[in-house]
């Protein structure tokens, strides 16, 4: 049983009353053999204490599925959902510190006598780098306490240095919230849109070229970017759902192939002195003027910029449009069955279209925030691997943009520690990667988590992500 | 029962208006397309072209074939806008071709030939323009052509056909990436480690299905959706192999990562055949492994109990178990078996071609067996033509910027994709899987 769309607000105030007429003392949701340690009650009482009075009736569906249980186990999975949350993250960190540990060449090479405490060592030190890098590093902190007076301290950056790691975590986050967005909106509406790079690397063309081939006045400047980002992100995912809408062709493939498309024909375009090539033999873009940077918000010692207040904008923009138009009701509803919606009479073609625009948009978006935000130019390979990780950071996310925007606030973490990680503990970059998608794992798998740790279990199927659209929708 | 329901539900479903009628002259426009490339662009080559069918140190010789460039990209040209007209005709009813069974049959062979006209134009084009540029012209060989992009083609092949497994016991397998990735990274530690290439080519087989039993573990006892898993597999092995690349094989190059590789195998006679010997039986064991692997699975899938079963798991979980099949069983056992051909593909990267392993050395190679997998519309054969298609494009292209032809390289190695998604969305359009694809089977 898997659950198409994350409307996730538990128990409407009508439900109850519907079921709760005829029901004995029904048994409680049928719950798979739990583990004998936890006490039962604990979790559901608080999570919606209100509707735990009537005892839901036995549905006649069988499994769960009247309303009043569904409801109730919503609550109850959504109560754990924080627990299970923390549980992987604290999981994947026991994985990545293992992982540490047994491949340091110092660990490998130690006399039997010393292999803990120098396992021990090289874990705790990737993971103070890991906290110094992205959160705060103490000896900053100290720094600043030693200072006379806060002005000076100001003055003489040694605030900023403290919340260097945070606005670093930003920095590296924008991108990630905004490309996961464009996973996650299409996912709702039942498409994989594997194909954030390519959109990217189109609105960074286009974002780049208004940029420096422009010049107009200095906030016209940005919006223009900010926009000519968006558009050329949209193109190439309007193309992909254009494709579908009249072909049918499947958008995976589509989405997977414009990736390559777009990947050499950024190369092409950067290899060409007539087109986006600036002077010089190097594959990179002139760099944009600077009346087309992205403002820094707090002084310019500190990188976080306005790139990282319009992916909180685009994420409550993407929750306004899901979740309170009728365009975002259609998208779900065309997630939710296709051929329902369409004999609901809706223009199932016209959504695939218009979702993978907004999609394809919001991922340019991503790529403009790298251009005008933090790279002020193209090369070959400043697009990263933004568009398969957002795909990650939509998952950890669950789908909803809120989930995305702390989902994004992790991976840019990890991200902006990465470096850190390295020189100062030698942990391979990669590390990153392996945490992530172990996290990942263990989040798509609440029951799973719920096994290693002797939770109380939920549901006999356990209700993976809420995105589990299979493949044919 | 259905009786009574069927003849409603044409009523109740709207039918798909614009895709069908749009879809119908998609064929004939894509022919038209490809036939006016043919001639405007490619017919304006100066001078001929010259191919060559003889492989260095081959016992017979066969002449080279020169053809006037121009001339022969028209006559390709004007053959493809022949075949549009026929396809058009056929779409409109003029022709009628008999069953549709048939219909569908000479439409793939249209393909089939619009396709081979185009490349002879582009190979044409390609050899005169690079002799009108003044050097000595270097022929175009055909046969180091076929040979290697039936070997670039190998881990597609594999891939694309554990794919069509998976998906057919109802499994969608996106962790082709990763099987791939774990097995070129297997194989080549055992290899080193150990010495023999075919203990290599175990273990990375086996580390295939490893992600494969994983995928299974969590698709099929934890019900994960299962697009997300794969991604997500993909992620943690390209961290893991990337992680595990820093820290011991740099470090250790010389004992973990210094793998020989498989030499090639010539088949005693078929292999001394002029054009198609070296091609097809003067290749290293993978290929043959390859072979094997798609006549036993293109026999399995649709002769045997087997075959029958999976499909049916596929398809319609419910009704399979109710005849006694055990479903989860069966998918366990699929998905698990499945990842031992990608994990073949894998080792193919290291001790089939490379040698040492790389970060990311398969580069979304596994991507391109799923879209191959989609292509080939679920079919072992389908795939493994649809893998051959991006293996030729990606030698092809390989081949033409060696020889210094006046077109961008990076646009050349545009074209497989773009050729891809004209073609999926003119020709293929909506490939229906199987029903149950992606849908985790609980027990009511």
């Amino acid at each position: 049983m898997t659950e198409p769309t994350p409307s996730t607000e538990p128990a409407p105030p009508g439900e109850p009353a519907k079921t709760a007429s005829p029901s004995p003392s029904a048994p409680p949701p049928p719950a798979t053999p739990s583990s004998a340690t936890s006490p039962p009650p604990a979790t559901p009482s608080s999570a919606t204490p209100s509707s735990a009075t009537p005892p839901p009736g036995r549905p006649v569906a069988g499994r769960g599925n009247g309303s009043f249980g569904k409801n109730f186990l919503t609550a109850l999975v959504e109560g754990n959902t924080i627990t299970v949350t923390i549980l992987a993250i604290v999981t994947a960190a026991v994985v990545g510190g293992l992982l540490s540990a047994f491949t340091n060449t110092s660990v490998l090479n130690a006399p039997a006598g010393d292999l803990i405490p120098r396992a021990w060592a090289a874990v705790a030190a990737t993971y103070t780098a890991l906290f110094e890098g992205s959160i705060v590093n103490p000896h900053t902190l100290q720094a600043l306490f030693q200072q006379a007076s806060l002005p000076t301290a100001l003055h003489d950056g040694y605030v900023s240095a403290v919340f260097k790691p945070l606005s670093e975590t930003c920095v590296a986050a924008t991108p990630l919230i905004l490309a996961g967005l464009a996973v996650a909106v299409p996912y709702q509406a039942g498409m994989f849109n594997i194909g954030g790079q390519s959109q990217i690397i189109g609105g960074m063309i286009f974002s780049v070229w208004l940029g420096f081939d422009v010049s107009l006045p200095p906030v016209i400047h940005v919006v223009v970017c900010v926009a000519g980002g968006f558009a050329g992100g949209a193109v190439l995912g309007w193309l992909a759902g254009e494709i579908k809408a009249r072909t049918g062709a499947h958008e995976v493939i589509v989405t997977i192939m414009l990736n390559y498309v777009m990947a050499y024909f950024l190369n092409f375009l950067l290899n060409s002195p007539s087109m986006l090539e600036a002077p010089g033999s190097n594959p990179v873009t002139p760099s944009i003027a600077s009346n087309a940077h992205l403002p820094h918000l707090f002084g310019p010692n500190l990188r976080l910029n306005v790139g990282f207040l319009i992916a909180l904008a685009c994420a409550f923009g993407v929750w306004w449009l899901m979740n309170r138009t009728t365009t975002g009701f259609e998208f779900r509803a065309v997630g939710a069955s296709a051929s329902a919606a369409r004999v609901a009479g809706m223009k199932v073609e016209r959504s695939w279209a218009l979702v993978m625009l907004i999609a394809g948009g919001l991922a340019g978006l991503a790529g403009s925030a790298i251009v005008q935000g933090t790279d002020f130019a193209v090369n070959t390979s400043n697009y990263g691997s933004y568009g398969i990780d957002a795909i990650t950071v939509a998952l950890l996310g669950r789908g909803r943009p809120g989930g995305v925007v702390w989902a994004g606030l992790l991976f840019g973490a990890l991200n902006a520690a990465s470096g850190l990680m390295q020189s100062a503990a030698n942990t391979p970059p990669q590390m990153v990667e392996v945490l992530e998608s172990v996290i990942v794992l263990f989040i798509a798998a609440p029951p799973l988590i719920r096994t290693m740790y002797r939770l109380r279990a939920t549901r006999a199927g356990g209700v993976g992500t809420t995105m589990s659209k299979g493949w044919n929708a | 029962m259905s009786a009574v329901v069927a003849p409603r539900l044409p009523v109740l479903l709207p039918s798909e208006p614009r895709v069908s009628r749009t879809r119908r002259f998609a064929g004939p426009v894509v022919f038209l397309a490809f036939g006016l490339v043919d001639i405007l662009a490619l017919g304006r080559a100066h001078g001929s072209a010259t191919l060559a069918f003889t492989p260095e140190f081959a016992k017979v010789t066969v002449p080279n074939l020169t053809l006037p460039a121009a001339a022969t990209s028209i006559t390709c040209g004007v053959l493809t806008l022949l075949l549009a007209l026929a396809r058009l005709l056929e779409v409109t009813g003029t022709i009628r071709t008999g069953s549709p069974h048939t219909t569908r049959l000479w439409r793939r062979i249209a393909l089939g030939l619009v396709l081979f006209l185009f490349v002879l134009a582009l190979l044409c084009w390609s050899d005169a323009s690079q002799s009108s540029s003044g050097t000595q012209a270097i022929p175009i060989n055909i046969v180091n052509l076929m040979q290697g992009s039936l070997s670039q083609s190998i881990p597609i092949m594999l891939g694309a056909i554990t794919g069509v497994i998976c998906s057919r016991s109802g499994v969608i397998n996106i962790a082709i990436e990763g099987q791939l990735l774990l097995g070129a990274f297997c194989a080549a530690i055992a290899t080193t480690a150990t010495g023999s290439l075919w203990i290599g080519l175990i273990c990375g087989a086996l580390a295939g299905s490893l992600v494969g039993a994983l995928l299974a573990v969590f698709a099929i006892a934890y019900v994960v959706d299962q697009v997300v898993l794969g991604v997500v597999l993909n992620g943690l092995v390209l961290g893991l192999t990337g992680y595990l690349y820093n820290s011991l094989m740099v470090p250790y190059a010389n004992t973990l990562n210094n793998p020989a590789t498989f030499n090639p195998v010539k088949i005693p006679l078929i292999g001394d055949i002029p054009i198609l010997g070296p091609v097809f039986a003067d290749s290293s064991p993978f290929l043959y492994i390859t072979y094997a692997v798609l006549i036993a699975v293109s026999f399995g899938l649709f002769r045997t109990r087997w075959g029958l079963r999976t499909r049916a798991v596929g398809e319609h979980p419910v009704a399979a178990d109710t005849v006694g099949i055990r479903v989860l069983a069966l998918r366990y056992r699929n998905v698990i078996l499945a990842g031992l051909i990608a994990g073949i593909g894998g080792a193919y990267f290291t001790v089939g071609s490379v040698g040492s392993f790389g970060i990311d050395m398969t580069s979304g190679v596994g991507y391109i067996a799923l879209a191959a997998m989609i292509f080939g519309r679920y079919t072992p054969v389908g795939a493994v033509l649809a893998a051959l298609l991006f293996g030729f494009t990606t030698e092809l292209q390989s081949v033409l910027s060696s020889i210094n032809v006046p077109i961008q390289s990076n646009l050349l190695l545009m074209t497989p994709y773009v050729v891809t998604i004209v073609v999926v969305a003119g020709l293929v359009g909506k490939v229906r899987g199987p029903k149950a694809e992606g849908v985790p089977y609980v027990k009511a």
